[in-house]
């Protein structure tokens, strides 16, 4: 499995992470070695496996549907890079 | 004093030879004189560690200490510590001071230890030599031109210079288990939801798990002994009462059985270390256990199924880092999507990105069932082999690793080559059970770890069995030069 410089650029898209031109050609090589690396599995006959998504199947857990977590507003909206009146804020989105 | 083990120590502290502040003090000079050249510290936490410590003397002066009571011990820099910085490893959180604690930080604390820092480790734990990291690789205290391991990589370092007794780990693919191996230490992954992921930056979900990393199998026993239990914020925590793992320490183990999978002992694996793996279960063999070849069959496809589940689970899991909430954010931003693409670009290093893309491509359209849901499958076939091995022997035997501790810079270049190191821990991750790396000697001057693989929660069996060894061993007790 080979991938071309133009599904790099749209897998970055998709993942929201800016690659610089120079790199793509790199990211091309590794991530198409990884793929064949993946590829191996195909050598298992999986035609009558359930998929594994837990190692021990369990199901989620449910809790009661009440307030269990106090207003940490502040404190959290502290991290952030810009807040203005208690909004995060990012470059206007709609003109 | 910095030799003893956490059960000598704590010895020390209930006869009253030294307070916690002593000793506290003494890790803490150890610290400033080695860790600048092992690079094992992120954060050292001075006036915490010397608070902690007058905490755990005035609990000791009213009666009331337990074995942990102002024992130092580190985390690995993935577990929140509340006003600590806790970076996982990455320029993103460079800049995140937790505001809240992960469980694992809370409970050793409420069992009295003394926090002395948080360790290095691969970004985001992804990584098996420790150079992800963001803040340089960590040296191998036996060579300072070999990794240390990863991607717990600061713990092992910092345990093997006797820089602190104990440290926290974390293992999605092997991460506590190599770096153990790597550095002559004792680390144990525990079942999966056996310790809680509450406050643990998240990798991978299905596979990440935390567990304690010591320089003796006693060690590890009392720090999982805090780490361990339910834990309601963690929705994956099993609800299952925790056994007394020192208790079971000096367990006879005559009769044990051994499985050997003989696709441990095939292609890639040193000679030398085959043959100290096969002298240690001649060891085992004179402590009474019977020793019989098994096979797992489907172990070559677990490097394969792990880089699908693990990256697709880390591509959701790291979306949460936009630039946005906390974290690093790039510099004027033109609108939302440069926003999140140039955050996202320039505060993940290399192999995140790489994860990150390989896991959104196995899980964008069309490619679901090629790759997420034949991985999924394919974990379920390796699954079964612990299943059918677990029903014909107690514990599986075989190296932690196909390698002594390689150089630094040696895989930097070879994504591929740097994951098949941990062709022999991922299985355990897969299928969720718990397994144990331990000294059991050297090729050269560097350590090789021997793995114990046991069924669901047998971590009191994995420690037991590891005791037993170490009662009649000494590998474990090996010091690095220049640490002294």
């Amino acid at each position: 499995m080979s991938l071309s410089d133009a599904e790099v650029r749209k897998i970055a898209w998709l993942a929201r992470i800016e690659i610089n031109g120079d790199d793509i050609a790199a990211y091309a090589r590794d991530l198409s070695g990884i793929l064949d690396l993946i590829e191996q599995m195909n050598e298992a006959d999986t035609s009558d496996v359930t998929p594994m998504a837990h190692p021990l199947a369990q199901a989620q857990r449910l809790r009661p549907d009440i307030v269990t977590e106090e207003d940490q507003r502040e404190l959290f909206q502290s991290l952030a890079p810009q807040v203005e009146s208690g909004l995060y804020l990012v470059p206007k989105v709609i003109e | 004093m910095h030799n003893k083990t956490i059960t000598e120590l704590s010895a020390g502290l209930q006869a009253r030879e030294y307070s916690s502040l002593e000793l506290t003090e003494l890790f803490l000079s150890r610290i400033r004189r080695h860790s600048k050249q092992l690079n094992c510290f992120v954060t050292v936490t001075e006036e915490r560690a010397l608070a902690d410590a007058k905490v755990a003397d005035a609990a000791r002066s009213k009666g009331r200490a337990g074995p942990l009571t102002g024992i130092p011990l580190a985390h690995k820099d993935i577990f929140c510590t509340k006003g600590v910085k806790t970076s996982c490893g990455s320029k993103i959180l460079d800049n995140f001071v937790a505001p809240y604690d992960a469980t694992v930080a809370d409970r050793c604390r409420a069992a009295g230890m003394v926090l002395l820092g948080k360790l290095n480790m691969d970004e985001f734990a992804m990584g098996s030599s420790n150079e992800t990291s963001y803040y340089g690789p960590v040296r191998n205290p036996w060579d300072a031109d070999s990794v240390p391991g990863g991607s717990s990589g600061g713990s092992a370092a910092a345990v093997a210079a006797r820089l602190t007794p104990a440290a926290t780990g974390t293992d999605t693919g092997g991460s506590i288990r190599q770096p153990a191996s790597f550095c002559g230490i004792t680390g144990l992954k525990p079942t999966y939801g056996r310790v809680s992921r509450y406050g643990m930056i998240a990798f991978a979900s299905s596979l990440d798990q935390g567990g304690p990393m010591a320089r003796t199998a006693e060690d590890a026993a009392l720090v999982m002994q805090a780490m361990a239990g339910f834990d309601e914020k963690d929705s994956t925590s099993v609800d299952r009462s925790v056994p007394d793992y020192r208790a079971e320490l000096n367990n006879s183990i005559d009769g044990l059985k051994i499985g050997v999978p003989k696709e441990f002992f095939e292609e890639g694996l040193n000679e030398d270390i085959a043959a100290l793996i096969e002298s240690a279960i001649d060891q085992y063999r004179r402590l009474g256990a019977q020793v019989k070849p098994i096979s797992l069959p489907n172990m070559k496809l677990s490097v394969p199924a792990y880089y699908v589940v693990a990256p697709a689970e880390c591509s959701a899991n790291l979306s949460r880092y936009d630039g946005v909430r906390y974290g690093y954010r790039c510099e004027v931003p033109k609108d939302l999507a440069d926003l999140y693409s140039r955050s996202r670009g320039e505060g993940f290093g290399a192999e995140v990105k790489r994860r990150i893309l390989i896991g959104t491509y196995a899980l964008s359209a069309g490619y679901y069932d090629t790759y997420y849901l034949k991985a999924q499958k394919v974990r379920h076939l390796i699954s079964d082999d612990f299943k059918n091995a677990f029903e014909q022997v107690d514990v599986l035997v075989g190296p932690t690793a196909p390698s002594t501790a390689f150089g630094l810079g040696e895989k930097t270049d070879d994504p591929i080559a740097m994951y098949l190191s941990d062709i022999f821990t991922i299985g355990a991750n897969l299928a969720g059970v718990p397994a144990i790396s331990i000294p059991v000697g050297f090729v050269g001057d560097k350590p090789v770890g021997m793995q114990l693989i046991g069924n669901y929660f047998a971590e009191e069996r994995l420690l037991n069995w590891a005791h037993r060894y170490q009662q009649a061993t000494d590998w474990h007790t090996r010091m690095p030069e220049g640490f002294e």
